[in-house]
């Protein structure tokens, strides 16, 4: 997958004209490739997605059907039924009712094809096709992580602004700790806290259930605490770096408030990393919402998941785990489009992904290892 | 150009004084007030319109925080923690932001230091410079208009191009002139320049200044110049104040203080300073530019060319660069050719020189005499031995010949080695010696470099950047080499500091009959220590020759105009004419 | 060539120095000297003196790492801390709220929950730090391969991990616990395979990093082999960066063994990891939430120390 390097704006800011090799931060991969033209940068970026994309699914096939030592087994007792029953002859039957009998390419091969066409096989507990299953849960996933990515961007931005902003000791680190906090506590616990609380204690809105906006509120919430939570995390030291750069000292030399240049030539700056860390994020909402819904009883792709999991129906958790990769790799897609509007200095740059580097972990060692300290003499 | 000459005209209504006046100024860092570390210990100036005033000091001398105190753009951390600022007439030591913004750019106009990192690098030109402009309250219609004019004041070639164009997609040297420009937008009637020069290449650096120079004397604006540089504050500046540890060590317009310094410290550093050494002010063993046809007043320590070095038929060469050439691939263009054609030798026992500006290639030239780089043509000869495309274990008993010294001490020492270790350790890859010869070495190396055998058990953060370049030098030589190829050894490294670096290096070639290949962008530098000086520009060789013929007569236009942007000239030229009306005094080390 | 041979302080890193203190006439080399032996500390031992300091004087991370210090301890030797059976079952004692005796309260079938939490704590120990071995050998192996290696290796082992990058962790986690199963290991071997390409990048990043600083060239010019330069300065140098990814990577797989724990695919009963404790609390959250709540709080506290230990640590590197 793509994403542009940034190890901090240092780095980025020092990575001027100069040619020939760059800082070691830079990958290998970072290549500019200027004469190469639009149409043709889109349709590689989109191929580079097809490709992660289908060596995802092929991952999910090598671990689903290959890792163990009976996928019949396996298959089999999700209908409740024991191996050890079946006759030779049965079982026979059986392998070749699901497949199994063939070559493990040839089973590739046709699972590929099928899911090619739209056909991601029949979910072996329910007996309905997975895409059907699929259709009937994701409207509501899609409304609650949608809701969720929106209040934790909003929530992240405050804080992190703020963070940046105010010069009084304790409120500032208040503030740059509280992200901490939200990444600690795990969001099912959250979940829970804020049923007792809104739901139990005052009663503003249902505990579980999907019927209605007010039962959107809790998970959304939910959902949006550790997303916002990291957000804010790579924001606030993404804008303190960029804070300490020269050209903050120009802007205000020019007169500009301390405000003003923070919103004027920082919060830019600032904002490119963490967008490629906004793929991460959305994949997590995915991975927030299996526990989200189970907590608050909604029926939606998470709750499916969990519900595979626990019968052991492979079809659907392959599903839903290209499902989440398809997630992560069309937001990324879209930053890689977009990345080059937002920062002039990135032309058409071959990415690699930032994902769960350390800029993504938000106390990223030495992200800025680049940043000029400037001393005063 | 000073205040008495050049007409002031301050704008319309304004008092005539001082723009700015600080008084017994004291600034200090540290979270409170308990555990602040002085930066600046009194220190009192004033700038007024149309006068150049020089800050020239070493690192920790307190000049750049006295001209962020002055701007109200101390960090954090940073406090004034007496005495008195004074900005317009109007007392600000005290003052909230909100009065102290209102005179940054109207009154007060910054340079900042570095090109490379001054500007928003996701604007436009344009748009950072129209943002000053519309905070003076030009009217939105005139504002376009109002960015060209800034631009072009500030000597920005095709303004209506450039406004349109990111900082990236500028040079250095044009990076510093929007600078000037974002400064210039407001009307302020002091600039306060940073060490504005210090990253450009010298003939960049030289157009730069003649630029402010032009700007103070046409407009009567006041120009506060920190620096480190003494020659370009002699040549630039009404007034130069010397300032070490955060105090004032002497003041006075530069024909004074920088002839007849009264304080040591100042005449320390002017012995120090390469390139102010004048006619008449003789550093023992150089040789006075007096002879016609003379371009430069530059003290070539080898101006006369000695046996070693007097033709080609002195001994073999230790290194010999025959017609090489390097490019370097660029996915979608021609390659980079960073290298064509140069030929280079290193006289045994001798310094060879390789100068230019950035871009020139000379960093590559180094590492292909290192065997680091490979070359697309040509031949490298080591010892009259054919080392073109020697692979590593060719080369590996090689290296014992050729040894480097890195450009940055701060990143030439692993932070985890002690000294002993750093320096013991090409002993240790060659298997040299067991362990108490290796400690033995290390000492007797330490010696050399003049350095106490307790630093043997330090790490480098507890070392100042000479006495790392100090360990990086015993390092290269702990295997006894031939040839030590320095990588702009001193470029790091304060005046003081680099002059005795230099020192060591003269020493340890008279005493061991090393060979360097000294490769620099200072030509002042380069006149301390080269026999041979190879002059180049983008890929190619300009001039090759003598230390003496190169630099007191240049063949080449190009080396010519090197010499004549380094920082000093004017000063030079200044006290050549007090010299010949009798005045010359000789400054004492 | 008289100098100034001595600059004790240690804080000189950049290039502080002025005529005063290393000029010729400067303070003399006896002075330096006498200086530099009245000093007790040098070299290594000062080093790691100044980094204990620091660490010192932040009252947060010593709370920090002493409570994660404790609830490591606790879980090995719950008995230490408390002498209630977590299996015991005492109808009559049955979900009382926290209070003398029981300082968490009791669970629905009258057992201690703090004693509980305790013991879940040894399966929690045990998962996350296998899950943890697994993902430094893997991760850190992929990681030096790549970067030191370069070329066509690092091109293949870096698009692998791209591709395990694009999985949320624990989606990845699900379907690896789906193929081999529930229990204590399945989820420790998953959870450590979620963890691996973050390691590998980040190894593989500082790696890079300092393979092509000076001094590794210097070594290298200096004769030294790439063994001997990637064992004494690449390695040693690249490692603080991914410890504090190791300390943060604990605290990140705390939370996925409790969430996987939490939907129902830990150790089977009556052996309760926290996330099952939290989970059985659930069906009691109305009439008695001590039973979800305390112990999540337990196991926050237990995420945001680790974090604070990594962040303090990567602070006092810088």
């Amino acid at each position: 997958m793509t994403a542009v390097v940034v190890d901090g704006p240092a780095a980025g800011a020092v990575a001027g004209p100069a040619p020939g090799p760059t800082s070691g931060l830079v990958s290998g991969a970072a290549r500019v490739a200027r004469g190469a033209g639009l149409g043709r940068y889109v349709a590689g970026r989109v191929a580079q997605a097809l490709v992660v994309l289908w060596a995802a699914w092929t991952a999910t096939f090598a671990i689903l059907w290959l890792l163990p030592s009976d996928p019949l087994a396996l298959l089999l007792s999700a209908n409740n039924v024991e191996v050890d029953s079946l006759s030779p002859a049965e079982l026979a039957a059986a392998q070749a009712r699901y497949g199994l009998d063939q070559p493990v390419l040839v089973q590739y091969g046709r699972m590929l094809g099928d899911a090619l066409h739209g056909d991601l096989g029949v979910s072996i507990t329910k007996n309905v096709p997975v895409t059907q299953l699929l259709a009937e849960r994701l409207p509501g996933t899609l409304q609650l992580s949608g809701l969720a990515v929106l209040l934790a961007l909003a929530g992240g931005l405050t804080v992190a602004w703020l963070a940046a902003w105010v010069r009084w000791r304790p409120a500032k680190v208040l503030l740059s700790r509280l992200p901490s906090a939200g990444v600690a506590f795990p969001s099912f616990w959250v979940g829970l806290l804020l049923i007792q609380v809104f739901a139990f204690t005052l009663g503003w809105f249902p505990s579980t259930g999907d019927e209605g906006p007010a039962a959107l509120v809790l998970p959304a919430v939910t959902m949006a605490i550790p997303t916002s939570a990291v957000f804010a995390q790579v924001l606030t030291r993404s804008l303190e770096d960029t804070l300490a750069q020269p050209w903050i000292t120009t802007a205000r030399a020019t007169g500009l408030s301390r405000a003003g240049a923070q919103a004027r030539h920082a919060l830019r700056n600032a904002a490119l990393p963490t967008l490629t860390i906004l793929g991460l994020l959305v994949g997590g909402t995915v991975t927030g919402a299996i526990v989200t819904e189970t907590v608050f009883a909604r029926q939606g792709v998470g709750m499916l998941a969990q519900e595979a999991v626990l019968s052991q129906d492979v079809p659907v958790v392959q599903a839903v785990v290209v499902l989440a990769a398809a997630a992560f790799v069309l937001v990324n897609l879209l930053v890689d489009l977009l990345y080059p509007l937002l920062d002039p200095r990135i032309s058409h740059a071959v990415r690699t992904p930032a994902a769960r580097t350390p800029a993504a972990r938000t106390s990223s060692p030495r992200t800025s290892a680049a940043r000029t300290r400037r001393r005063p003499s | 150009m000073s205040a008495a000459v050049a007409p002031v005209t301050p704008a319309a209504g304004r008092p005539a004084g001082p723009v700015v006046r600080l008084e017994d100024l004291h600034v200090a860092y540290g979270r409170s007030r308990r555990d602040a570390r002085p930066a600046v210990r009194g220190i009192s100036l004033e700038v007024a319109p149309g006068e150049v005033v020089a800050l020239v000091g070493e690192s920790g001398s307190g000049k750049s925080s006295t001209a962020h105190a002055v701007l109200g753009l101390l960090p954090a951390s940073g406090h004034v923690t007496g005495g008195r600022i004074e900005v317009d007439g109007l007392d600000v030591t005290r003052a909230p932001d909100r009065v102290r913004r209102r005179q940054r750019g109207s009154v007060l106009g910054l340079v900042p230091q570095d090109p490379g990192l001054g500007l928003d690098p996701t604007l436009r030109v344009g748009v950072q410079v129209a943002e000053v402009v519309r905070r003076r309250g030009v009217p939105r219609a005139a504002v376009g208009a109002e960015v060209l004019v800034a631009l072009a004041d500030a000597g920005v070639d095709d303004p209506e191009l450039r406004a349109r164009q990111y900082p990236h997609e500028l040079s250095g040297g044009l990076r510093q002139r929007v600078l000037i420009a974002l400064a210039l937008a407001g009307h302020p009637r002091l600039l306060v320049a940073d060490e504005p020069t210090s990253a450009l290449d010298v003939t960049v650096q030289r157009r730069i200044l003649d630029h402010l120079e032009h700007l103070v004397a046409e407009r009567g604006i006041g120009l506060l110049v920190i620096t480190h540089d003494l020659a370009v504050a002699a040549d630039r500046a009404d007034r130069v104040l010397v300032l070490s540890q955060g105090r004032v060590v002497e003041q006075g317009p530069p024909a004074q203080l920088l002839v007849r310094p009264e304080q040591e410290y100042t005449r320390r550093l002017l012995a120090a300073a390469p390139g102010l050494v004048v006619p008449g002010l003789v550093v023992p063993g150089s040789v006075a530019p007096e002879t016609p046809g003379t371009r430069t007043r530059l003290v070539v320590r080898h101006a006369t060319p000695d046996d070693a070095t007097a033709g080609s038929t002195a001994a073999e060469p230790v290194l010999r660069l025959h017609d090489v050439t390097v490019d370097f691939p660029q996915p979608g263009r021609p390659a980079l050719r960073a290298l064509d054609g140069v030929g280079l030798a290193v006289p045994r026992g001798r310094t060879l020189a390789v100068v230019g500006e950035s871009g020139s290639g000379k960093t590559t030239a180094l590492r292909v005499a290192l065997g680091l780089q490979p070359v697309t043509g040509g031949r490298v000869e080591l010892d009259g031995r054919d080392v073109t495309d020697a692979s590593w274990a060719a080369w590996r008993p090689l290296r014992r010949r050729v040894q480097l010294v890195h450009q940055n001490p701060f990143a030439a020492l692993d932070p985890r080695f002690t000294v002993e270790e750093s320096v013991t350790e090409p002993l240790v890859s060659f298997r040299l010696g067991g362990r108490a010869e290796r400690r033995q070495r290390a000492r007797e190396l330490l010696d050399r470099v003049g350095l106490p055998a307790a630093h043997l058990s330090r790490l480098p953060a507890e070392l100042s950047g000479g006495q790392r370049q100090r360990v990086a030098i015993a390092r290269a030589l702990a295997v006894g080499p031939e040839l030590l190829l320095l990588d702009e050894p001193v470029s790091a490294l304060d005046v003081s500091v680099q002059a005795q670096v230099l020192a060591l290096l003269a020493d340890l070639q008279a005493d061991l009959g090393v060979s360097y290949l000294f490769v620099s962008h200072d030509l002042a530098v380069v006149a301390e220590v080269a026999h041979r000086v190879a002059v180049l520009r983008r890929g190619r060789l300009v001039e090759e020759g003598p230390a003496g013929q190169v630099l007191h007569a240049p063949a080449d236009p190009y080396t010519a105009e090197l010499l004549d942007a380094v920082p000093g000239g004017r000063h030079a030229a200044a006290v050549a004419a007090l010299a010949g009306a009798g005045a010359g005094v000789g400054v004492g080390a | 060539m008289t100098l100034a041979l001595t600059r004790p302080a240690p804080a000189v890193a950049s290039g502080d120095e002025g005529l005063l203190t290393d000029g010729p006439d400067g303070p003399d080399g006896d002075e330096g000297r006498r200086r530099g032996r009245r000093r007790p500390l040098e070299g290594r031992a000062a080093r790691r003196a100044t980094t204990a300091r620091l660490l010192l004087r932040r009252p947060g991370f010593l709370v920090a790492l002493a409570f994660v210090v404790l609830v490591v301890v606790s879980a090995l030797a719950p008995g230490l801390f408390t002498s209630a059976d977590p299996y015991a079952t005492a109808p009559i004692d049955k979900l009382l709220p926290p209070g003398p005796g029981h300082p968490f309260g009791t669970d629905e079938l009258g057992r201690d929950l703090f004693s509980r939490v305790l013991h879940g704590g040894l399966l929690t120990v045990q998962a996350v730090g296998l899950a943890l071995v697994l993902a430094l050998v893997v991760g850190l192996t992929l990681g030096v391969v790549a970067g030191f290696v370069g070329g066509w290796v690092d091109a293949v082992v870096m698009r692998a991990v791209d591709v395990l990058l694009a999985i949320p962790g624990l989606l990845l986690a699900l379907a690896i616990v789906t193929a081999i199963g529930y229990g204590t290991v399945p989820v420790a071997v998953a959870v450590g395979i979620g963890i691996v390409p973050g390691f590998a990048r980040t190894t593989r990043a500082e790696v890079l990093r300092v393979r092509t600083l000076p001094y590794v060239e210097a070594a290298r010019t200096g004769g030294a082999s790439w063994g001997r330069v990637l064992l004494r300065h690449v390695l040693p140098n690249s490692w603080g960066p991914v410890a504090v990814l190791a300390v943060l990577d604990l605290g990140a797989a705390v939370i996925a063994v409790a969430a996987l724990s939490f939907l129902g695919f830990g150790a089977a009963p009556p052996a309760a990891e926290w996330g099952t404790l939290i989970s059985t609390g659930r069906s009691y959250l109305v009439t008695s939430p001590w039973l979800s709540l305390l112990p999540g709080v337990f196991v926050g506290l237990l995420v945001l120390g680790l974090n604070h230990v990594a962040r303090t640590l990567e602070e006092v590197q810088r």
